[in-house]
């Protein structure tokens, strides 16, 4: 080989840089996230597992049935009824946006437009102190 | 050999004109020019042509079946009470969180008032009594049976529903306004500013209705009739505001028996800009 004592040291190095990522974290675990589940409540709209992977598919469904189709009746969860809506039917229970929503949301990096027209608890709150 | 050359052209030529305009013509003819003014939405084509040679001008023609709400707005009342329209005004711009910009320009409104000119200027003219001139009459979304808003819509943002409500799916608003030039009412307010914003330390939304989202930026927005409301068997909040006075009359237009098919039998009303042949479901007694 040509120039080996160029080449083998240069692989070396671009190995070892274009790797940095998963050795400059290694160890050093993120914790996965809890978010805060209400308290009083023992059942969902749909499982868990469903939520957890699907709730986004679920709320755009409700959303177009909703507005477009207008099925508005309740859907029931665990003997109670509740409104097919983020801010009245989920945020009955799942109160806090900042303890349950963001929770994932931000380990996750995404950053759903739910927010820009919905509100949060505490965002109305915000509103209205600021009068 | 010239002769040749210039028959060859000429034949040439009228042939590619006719195989050019044939089809368009042809497409023209059997379609009857259906996206001039096809009361259906974009792409959706069935009966269109059929339905639109009926409804070509004609307002008593075609009616269309199902629920079709319509509202009886009855202005003497209003003008007998003063301080109603304010109080419809603003039970219905609390409930929605209507932002209060401030200003006329980014104004954003779900119901207003207007003098008689500006809210009927095709029955406008010098001799009509004074009275009419000096009264200012409650408008709002029309939701006019042939919507013209909702073929202007690029994104089917805006669309009719089964109750004959002009629905606003503001998720699916790009801002792009074409529904703003399209409606004749002037019923639709763009988002200029942030709705949650402030001035002067001032919110635009004074009161929020933890019920009910805000708007972003950017988008189109306009009365939906309570939609939500009327499928739990409430009124809209306007109606509701009237009380007993009766100002305003609510019900399925479709349905005889209704109380605005009487009223509307029993009274002289009249529509805004009803020559434009959009069909509004708003009707004044005056």
């Amino acid at each position: 080989m040509y120039d080996g004592a160029k080449i083998i040291p240069g692989l070396i190095i671009f190995v070892v840089l274009s790797t940095f990522a998963i050795w400059y974290g290694a160890g050093d675990a993120k914790q996965v996230p809890k978010p805060e589940k209400p308290v009083g409540y023992t059942n969902c709209v749909k499982p868990t597992d469903f939520m957890r992977q699907s709730h986004m598919t679920l709320l755009n469904q409700w959303r177009d049935e909703v507005i477009r189709e207008g099925k508005r009746e309740q859907v029931e969860a665990g003997g109670k009824m509740y409104e097919k809506s983020l801010q009245n039917g989920c945020m009955h229970c799942h109160t806090s946006k900042e303890k349950f929503c963001d929770v994932c949301h931000s380990y996750a990096s995404v950053t759903p437009y739910c927010w820009d027209c919905h509100m949060s608890a505490k965002k109305i709150k915000g509103l209205e102190e600021a009068i | 050999m010239d002769n040749k050359r210039r028959k060859f052209l000429k034949i040439a030529g009228l042939s590619a004109i006719a195989g050019i305009g044939a089809p368009a013509a042809l497409n023209m003819l059997m379609k009857g020019n259906v996206q001039a003014s096809s009361p259906h939405g974009h792409g959706d084509d069935h009966g269109g042509g059929h339905e639109e040679a009926k409804g070509h001008g004609a307002h008593h023609g075609e009616v269309k079946q199902g629920k079709r709400y319509g509202l009886v707005i009855d202005v003497h009342k209003f003008n007998q009470t003063p301080g109603l329209a304010q109080k419809c005004i603003s039970a219905c711009h609390d409930t929605f969180n209507v932002p209060d910009i401030g200003n006329k320009k980014d104004e954003v409104k779900w119901i207003w008032e207007e003098p008689y000119t500006h809210a009927f200027p095709e029955h406008s003219h010098y001799k009509r009594n004074t009275e009419l001139h000096h009264l200012s009459f409650l408008v709002t979304c029309n939701h006019c049976d042939d919507p013209p808003c909702v073929r202007a819509c690029p994104t089917q943002a805006t669309f009719k529903n089964e109750d004959g409500i002009v629905m606003m799916d503001f998720h699916r608003c790009i801002g792009c306004r074409f529904c703003m030039a399209a409606c004749p009412y002037g019923s639709r307010s763009f988002n200029w500013r942030d709705p949650r914003g402030m001035k002067d330390g001032k919110p635009f939304i004074k009161k929020v209705n933890p019920e009910f989202p805000t708007r972003m930026r950017g988008v189109v927005e306009k009365c939906n009739f309570c939609a939500g409301l009327l499928k739990k068997g409430l009124l809209p909040k306007c109606v509701e505001a009237t009380g007993d006075t009766k100002a305003m009359v609510f019900g399925d237009l479709n349905d005889p028996a209704s109380e605005v098919s009487k009223v509307l039998k029993s009274h002289f009303t009249i529509q805004r800009k009803p020559a434009l042949g959009t069909k509004p479901s708003v009707f004044y007694i005056i």
